[in-house]
């Protein structure tokens, strides 16, 4: 089973990282969406850090899916089911005490899932164009693995940049999309190294 | 109520409530309507658990069709379905159609006492048109 002190640890640090980020994926979200990205998580993850107590002590798939049902809940906005169903799934598949390779098949199928939820793929300027290149890397194992992601999350999110929006709101605006980069793809960056900070560290 | 429900959700409350009346002046009483809007904090946005307690209010046998705005109402409404028990989740859709003039749509065909799949049909021609 995952340490509870480092279970605490890592929600703890995935939560404040993205209240500490709110304004600048607001500001992403403003230019290509409706501008609430930052705002609707933060709230969510508000939500998640007035609940830690019970989040850490729970095995780590019941986590994952309580976490991810408080932010379908809370979250409000496309952002709540698509990263709520990312970690809802994560937990379904997750046996409490998972080998690296338990996690990178539970990451496939809750990149899957959220590729169903959003009836969206790769390319289209959205979150999964950093889920799937961490989940490429993931499977690849090997040394400094942790350090390999958050390269490949922050460089996936920054390759969103030039890409024009085929889903959610930014579609809308066609290639007035291109140049921005997709405030999905950074909350998930962000998620991302953060969790590889906690762990690879 | 054997008539099909009406659920509508808009990011604005105020479009949804609007809706909602204009769908009640033409179907009275005879089709159960419920609308829902707005993110948990009361700003603009759409929330599961409103859209939930919605489906509830507008419950019949004989299912509910959901109209919805803009992206992020349809996955929230999705969601939800997923989150309903699973006796109901077959009952339960959503239209591919404009909010407002689907729900109207929609509603005339329930006030004639249409199944789900006539309902969700008659709003969505609007979208083939």
């Amino acid at each position: 089973m995952m340490d509870q002190g480092v279970q605490r640890k890592l929600i703890q640090a995935v939560a404040e990282t993205m209240i500490a980020h709110a304004e600048e994926l607001t500001a992403l979200d403003q230019a290509i969406g409706d501008g609430d990205h930052g705002l609707n998580m933060k709230r969510g993850f508000e939500g998640v850090l007035a609940n830690i107590d019970v989040l850490a002590s729970q095995p780590l798939p019941e986590a994952l899916k309580a976490i991810g049902t408080q932010l379908v809940m809370k979250v409000g906005g496309a952002s709540g089911p698509l990263y709520g169903t990312l970690l809802m799934s994560l937990g379904k598949g997750m046996p409490a005490d998972p080998t690296l390779e338990d996690v990178g098949c539970c990451f496939g199928a809750a990149v899957d899932a959220v590729k169903a939820r959003g009836k969206s793929d790769t390319g289209q300027k959205t979150m999964l164009d950093v889920l799937a290149p961490v989940q490429a890397e993931l499977t690849k194992g090997g040394r400094d693995l942790a350090a390999r992601i958050s390269t490949t999350a922050f460089r996936a999110a920054e390759a969103t940049k030039p890409m024009k929006a085929l889903r959610g709101r930014a579609s809308f605006l066609g290639e007035r999309s291109i140049g921005h980069m997709d405030p999905g793809a950074r909350s998930s960056a962000l998620m991302i190294t953060t969790v590889c900070n906690v762990l690879g560290g | 109520m054997a008539n099909v429900g009406i659920v509508i959700v808009s990011h604005s409350p105020k479009v949804a409530e609007g809706a909602a009346d204009m769908v009640r002046q033409m179907v009275g009483t005879t089709v159960p309507v419920a609308h829902t809007g707005g993110n948990p904090d009361g700003g603009l946005g759409t929330a599961v658990d409103g859209i939930l307690t919605a489906i509830d209010r507008a419950w019949s046998d004989a299912g509910v069709a959901i109209l919805v705005d803009l992206g992020g109402a349809e996955t929230n409404s999705e969601m939800a379905i997923e989150m309903l028990p699973a006796a109901r989740q077959a009952r339960v859709v959503v239209c591919n159609a404009p909010v407002v003039e689907g729900a109207v749509m929609a509603a005339t065909e329930s006030s004639g006492g249409a199944p789900l799949d006539a309902v969700k049909r008659a709003a969505e021609e609007l979208m083939a048109s």
